[in-house]
């Protein structure tokens, strides 16, 4: 946690996975211009089996860039995209969980009206019986949906409840069940505890780490490095569409990480403006020098 | 969504190795207030104390003959609000379901009478015509993305002018020529129009057929894939198709689906009367729409059933008939029709708050 090693602050640091396996995901000098606007660029990604790979980034650092293009709603326009080592590139999200990768959306993950079961198979739906009487296999569904949410730790008293009755964390762990149990082996994020309340994170992230132990590679998109820091095995900060860390769980802090997210530059230099309006003690706030890393003094970051 | 459902427990015996347990938040609630939360129970005792109402008020109606008659008027309703209760249930609604039944109509009449083919030739033809109409809508709708309103009410003014400016070119005249004598008629008849005996009351085949789709429908929205993906379009769309429901393909299937029904009633139309007036049906998309909407389909999409639309459609088909019956002005059917609707609306808002409430 306190482990800081000053001297490499700000560069990217080799992570040293030490099982050595292939990546199932790997990002490499990936970037994605808009027209003339660059919302990416040279950022290097690994995701491993059993690991959760956090990506922090303020508003507008280019995470949902970043998850739109592993989860196939866009593609990369420079560096290399691998999926088990094979270079690809999808054009629809179908594609991507084809591949097994799937993507719980924070607001997208359900149809609120439909019930929990019905939810769960959306899209993959079980069926039985030759074609003109083809139906849903309920009994099947519902007893699968059931097994699938109590493995993953979810009690719920009646799956025929329309899944809006849930609360956010419930329904982002239906979504994450489904994605384990519809084979995904990379799990993508997109700031699953944004909306939710400290109880309700702390759910989802048991469910995040019970993903984790069941092999499968979590992609964890948030601006919380809290959260982050709880479940993480490896973590990239993103700024300005640019790589600013990239470091494994032993070699960065919690504060540290908490430093980068926060914009040290900006604070620092936020804390001077504050000194010379006046009426705000800035003995209280933090040292100039706690605040500012190295890497946030080079702000285009260098990857 | 269905009554048959519920009776079972959702949770099956636990199979995994942790302790059967439950989150203790849900109280199970009495039996009769889970019903009558459901709108298609809602609307059966509406029209269940409708029924009572003109059965003491007009005692003409306690007659068999006008039950018949009143089932046959519902009927006609009823075809046609299951398909766009459908469509509603998957987040649209269509505008042009009234015009679209005469547009079929006018098709399968003038073409055979005036190329003197057999009428099924041209009860076919109208049949592909309405269903291109339905993919129109559906293709317009998925590929400018514009609201459902604007899309089905253009199609709307389209065919309304069509239907009057082609007949009056071919027929110089605002309605179509006798077909009764000509080829495959009978036959036609006998499918789309025709009446049976039940005790001695003569009753139409369209009520058989309303029963017959309706249960289809039913059965398709409750029992198979395509029936859980139009509840997941009408629900959330970017959900559905984030998942892999193919979100395309269901609303242009569904306004197909209107498209079969318009060509149904229409058909029905023509071989009930011979001719067809060109100026008709406009009005009609909206009570199909009211009758979706009293069976509880929600107008946003997402909620809705089959079952709720045929007691819609009975409601209207016995108010409609029972005004004449009571001997009382037959204008005050669309005031009632109103009051209904509003009450409905209601009753369903607060039903989606019930269920989307955190």
């Amino acid at each position: 946690m306190t482990d800081k090693t000053p001297g490499t602050h700000g560069s990217v640091r080799e992570d040293t996975t030490p099982d050595g396996d292939r990546p199932l995901v790997e990002l490499r000098a990936a970037g994605k211009s808009y027209g003339n606007i660059r919302a990416l660029h040279g950022v290097d990604l690994t995701v491993h089996p059993s690991k959760v790979t956090c990506v922090l980034g303020d508003n507008g650092a280019g995470k949902s860039t970043l998850i739109k293009i592993i989860s196939g709603l866009h593609q990369h326009t420079e560096g290399e995209f691998l999926v088990d080592g094979e270079p690809v590139r999808f054009s629809t999200p179908r594609e991507a969980l084809d591949k097994g990768i799937a993507t719980v959306y924070q607001d997208l993950a359900v149809v609120p009206l439909m019930p929990v079961w019905r939810n769960f198979f959306l899209g993959s739906e079980m069926t039985k019986g030759p074609w003109p009487v083809r139906r849903l296999d309920i009994d099947r569904m519902k007893k699968t949906a059931d097994e699938e949410l109590r493995n993953m730790g979810i009690v719920l008293d009646d799956l025929e409840q329309p899944i809006g009755t849930l609360s956010g964390g419930q329904r982002q762990c239906v979504a994450i069940a489904r994605a384990v149990y519809f084979g995904a082996r990379v799990l993508i994020l997109d700031e699953p505890t944004a909306a939710l309340g400290v109880k309700q994170s702390g759910v989802v992230l048991k469910y995040i780490a019970m993903a984790r132990d069941r092999g499968l590679g979590v992609i964890f998109i948030t601006h919380n490095p809290h959260h982050a820091y709880m479940v993480g095995d490896h973590f990239s900060v993103l700024r300005l569409g640019t790589m600013e860390l990239s470091a494994p769980r032993s070699e960065v802090g919690l504060e540290e990480l908490t430093n980068h997210m926060a914009g040290g530059a900006e604070l620092a230099a936020l804390k001077h403006e504050l000194a010379q309006v006046g009426g705000v003690d800035t003995e209280e706030l933090p040292e100039e020098g706690d605040l500012q890393t190295p890497a946030a003094a080079t702000p285009e970051g260098k990857s | 969504m269905s009554m048959a459902q519920q009776a079972e427990p959702a949770v099956s015996p636990p199979p995994a190795p942790g302790p059967k347990q439950s989150d203790g938040r849900t109280v199970r609630r009495p039996l009769a207030l889970r019903l009558l939360a459901r709108p298609e129970v809602g609307v059966f005792l509406g029209a269940v104390a409708v029924m009572v109402f003109f059965l003491f008020a007009a005692p003409p109606v306690r007659d068999g003959g006008s039950m018949a008659n009143i089932l046959y008027q519902s009927s006609v309703i009823g075809i046609m609000a299951l398909p766009v209760a459908l469509l509603m249930i998957g987040g649209e609604f269509d505008l042009s379901a009234g015009v679209a039944v005469v547009t079929s109509a006018l098709t399968a009449s003038m073409l055979s009478y005036q190329l003197t083919l057999n009428v099924w030739m041209g009860v076919v033809v109208a049949l592909v015509v309405s269903l291109g109409i339905g993919a129109f809508n559906g293709w317009m709708l998925v590929k400018t993305g514009l609201p459902s309103f604007l899309v089905t009410l253009g199609t709307f003014l389209i065919l309304q002018g069509v239907n009057l400016a082609v007949t009056k070119l071919v027929t110089g005249n605002v309605a179509t020529d006798n077909i009764s004598d000509m080829d495959g008629f009978d036959q036609a008849k006998a499918l789309f129009a025709s009446s049976f005996d039940v005790a001695g009351v003569q009753v139409k085949i369209t009520v058989v057929w309303w029963l017959v789709f309706a249960a289809l429908a039913t059965w398709v929205l409750l029992r198979t894939k395509y029936g859980n993906w139009v509840f997941a379009v009408g629900g959330n769309k970017e959900s559905a198709r984030a998942v892999g429901v193919p979100v395309t393909f269901t609303k242009i299937s569904l306004f197909m689906l209107v498209g079969f029904g318009a060509w149904f009633v229409g058909m029905h139309n023509l071989f009930s009367f011979n001719t067809v007036q060109s100026g008709e049906g406009v009005g009609q998309e909206l009570i199909y729409i009211a009758a979706a909407v009293i069976g509880g389909c929600l107008l946003t999409g997402g909620a809705g059933s089959a079952i709720g639309p045929v007691f819609g459609a009975f409601m209207f088909g016995m108010v409609q008939q029972g005004i004449v019956y009571a001997g009382w002005n037959p204008d005050w059917f669309k005031a009632f029709l109103g009051v209904m609707l509003l009450g409905a609306v209601l009753i369903n808002l607060w039903v989606q708050r019930q269920a989307t409430r955190r």
